[in-house]
């Protein structure tokens, strides 16, 4: 089992699986509702500058998450070495 | 008996627009989550029976906990209605989908429309329709509402289903079903009908923010294109302006002044320097105000607003806000009140209010009018386009201001900020013919409305008694003005301009109005008198005043109604004119003492 890491951590272009949300059920609830949700591929797109938001992509939605409330999210990242976000989870690992 | 629909969906699912299509009336339409704020419904006639259509609030999900949410919650919860109709972004149904089911649970007839039908096909995006109405047991139907496909097939779709569930019905609240089970059915419900293509090739929304979300360019791009929208409406408001102004006073001297000649001295003067140069002088504003909400129109619909709220989140949460807080900034250039209202969305109170103070200090539409006056008849043609890119940037360093200064607990309990980044999408015309036929329609009716009252009690004040020299010492308004001289004189504005400024408490649109009843002139030889009697330090001195001073009366009364108690709206008042007065000082003050 390769460790977790928090989805702030996670460089642009790399994907990653949700492993474990350590929000509020508020907060949990409302990633949910946007496709954050365990066990979903997403895909970090970009990080914006000077601590900012970063844009993440899960299925057809992107969304754009504070680092803050991206460090509650634990994700198991990809192959780094694999350009594009795999097709299915099996060869994310 | 009245048959009710309720129009339910995420936000960006377009369901405003389709709501639009299906009623014909003008549902504004937004790019952005929570802009629908105040439930909007419309008659329309389905088969052989009238219906009420009534639009939600955009919801995420049944649990959700934004104020938006627990509003089309409650709406579902109490209201019966005969069904629901659900709008889904066919483009994303592996989330959409969750809502269909948790609504499901409320055992309520539903009709699935799925929008975006052809922005799902061009991305190779396949949906087994027969398969998941089958799986759901629900009625569907493909629709693309901003191009009005399907939507003909929709109202037959809608009148069978009535003609199937002829009564009102309630929700059978609180048997929502438990979210893990959703996921599971939703899992099995995807991958038997919905087929995505595995990675996407770069579509064109990709290639787009690659550039307008680039680290270093992003931001640059924006305050370009925010000129850009500013130079568009000047180039193309400014000429039609004229034209209406010189039409306007053409119809004065030729048509007017001789047909009410026969009229006493004062009631002439009434007509046609009160009124007629009153709110003729705000209507040759008609043009440009229509230009400038098509273009801010534009920037709404396409999705841009979200990617500002990306760029500049990192600079707002230093003070206590956050990317959503900038884009009500930019939205309170058309009209502070409504932006007042879409600060719902957040759901701290602390940070809400602190978004609600500093929305006043957004260049609103009414102000422009202001501005673009004295710019005009003040300014050289290559400096007025500058001297008002000037102001939108000090009304933006207010707000940070006000912002950095009142942040207190907002710093601390920070609202997260997760939201969705929608494609970009290009406004259609008749979106956009239908925004402007609204925004005019707004227009006219407050021209109409108190205008009206503001010039003719201007004009009153300025020619009461009747035997003195209209606005001279000796009239009502000179007295007042003689009482305020001590606070504005060291603010280089004349006793005239703050008279002015008085009647702009109620409306900014006023102001304009006001000034022309106050020198007796109207559209040009307004202009020609300002640009007399006013030096370009005295000019922007009024407008920097002006821009800051206080909000209007219904942004005040919107202040108290969304904060919950009047003492914000006391806060917000004075403050601004506190530092309204601080800013016009120092920057005519320092100006003087320069060019002396």
């Amino acid at each position: 089992m390769t460790k977790l890491c928090s989805l702030n951590t996670v460089p642009a272009g790399r994907c990653c699986i949700i492993m474990r949300i350590d929000a509020d059920s508020d907060l949990t609830a409302r990633m949910r509702a946007l496709g954050l949700q365990l066990g979903r591929r997403i895909q970090v797109m970009r990080r914006s500058p000077f601590q900012g938001p970063i844009q993440v992509r899960s299925g057809q939605t992107d969304i754009i998450i504070r680092r803050a409330d991206a460090a509650a999210v634990q994700v198991r990242p990809c192959d780094p070495n694999i350009e594009h976000c795999p097709a299915n989870e099996s060869e994310c690992n | 008996m009245s048959k009710r629909i309720a129009l339910v969906g995420m936000p960006n699912t377009g369901k405003s627009t389709l709501f639009n299509r299906l009623t014909g009336a003008g549902a504004k339409v937004g790019n952005w989550p929570g802009l629908t704020v105040e439930l909007l419904s419309a008659k329309l006639l389905l088969g052989d029976s009238m219906v009420e259509l009534v639009d939600l609030p955009g919801l995420h999900n049944l649990h959700g906990f934004s104020e938006d949410e627990r509003v089309a919650r409650h709406f579902i919860e109490t209201q019966p209605v005969n069904g629901l109709l659900v709008v889904l972004n066919a483009t994303q149904l592996e989330r959409q989908l969750a809502l269909v089911l948790q609504l499901k649970a409320l055992g309520l007839p539903m009709l699935l429309a799925l929008n975006m039908a052809d922005e799902a096909a061009s991305r190779g995006i396949r949906i087994q329709l027969d398969t998941l109405s089958e799986k759901l047991g629900l009625p569907i139907c493909l629709v693309s509402a901003k191009h009005g496909h399907g939507v003909p097939e929709l109202r037959q779709a809608l009148t069978a289903w009535l003609h199937r569930h002829p009564d009102l019905a309630t929700a059978q609240a609180r048997v929502l079903a438990e979210d893990d089970n959703i996921e599971h059915t939703l899992d099995t419900l995807l991958a038997q009908t919905v087929h995505v293509p595995p990675v996407l090739s770069p579509s064109h929304t990709d290639r787009l923010d690659s550039l307008l979300l680039h680290p270093w360019l992003g931001l640059p791009l924006f305050f370009l294109i925010m000129l850009t929208v500013f130079q568009v409406v000047y180039g193309l408001g400014a000429p039609l302006q004229d034209g209406f102004g010189w039409l306007l006073d053409a119809v004065k001297t030729r048509w007017l002044a001789p047909a009410i000649a026969g009229l006493p001295a004062w009631a002439i003067s009434f007509l046609l320097e009160g009124l007629y140069d009153g709110i003729g002088t705000v209507m040759t504003f008609l043009p440009i105000i229509v230009v400038f909400f098509l273009a801010m129109a534009v920037v709404e619909d396409s999705g841009y607003l979200a990617r500002a709220a990306f760029l500049m989140d990192a600079l707002m949460s230093r003070m206590g806000l956050d990317g959503r807080a900038f884009v009500l900034q930019l939205m309170g250039f058309g009209c502070n009140v409504p932006a007042m209202m879409g600060a719902r969305v957040i759901r701290s109170r602390a940070q809400r209010i602190l978004t609600m103070m500093t929305i006043p200090f957004s260049l609103c539409s009414a102000r422009l009018q202001v501005f673009l006056f004295f710019t005009t008849a003040v300014f050289s043609p290559r400096a007025a386009p500058w001297v008002l890119f000037s102001l939108y940037v000090i009304s933006f360093a207010v707000t940070f201001l006000t912002a950095w200064i009142w942040r207190g607990r907002a710093r601390h309990g920070a609202d997260p900020l997760l939201m969705e980044l929608p494609p970009y999408r290009l406004p259609t015309l008749s979106v956009l013919t239908r925004q402007s036929l609204r925004e005019s329609g707004h227009f006219l009716r407050q021209a109409g409305g108190f205008i009206i009252l503001g010039v003719a009690l201007v004009w009153f004040l300025t020619h009461f008694p009747l035997d003195a020299a209209p606005a001279s010492p000796a009239t009502l308004a000179g007295r007042l003005a003689s009482l305020m001289e001590p606070i504005f004189s060291p603010l280089g504005i004349d006793q005239l301009l703050s008279i002015a400024l008085l009647f702009g408490f109620v409306a900014k649109e006023v102001v304009i109005g006001a000034l022309a009843v106050i020198y007796g002139a109207g559209g040009d030889q307004l202009s020609g008198i300002l640009a007399q009697r006013l030096d370009w330090i005295q000019a922007y001195s009024f407008m920097l005043f002006t821009l800051v001073y206080t909000p209007c009366l219904s942004a005040l009364a919107t202040l108290r109604r969304e904060a919950g108690g009047s003492r914000y709206m006391w806060a917000s008042l004075v403050w601004s004119l506190g530092i309204a007065w601080l800013l016009s000082f120092a920057f005519y003050q320092t100006a003087r003492a320069l060019t002396q």
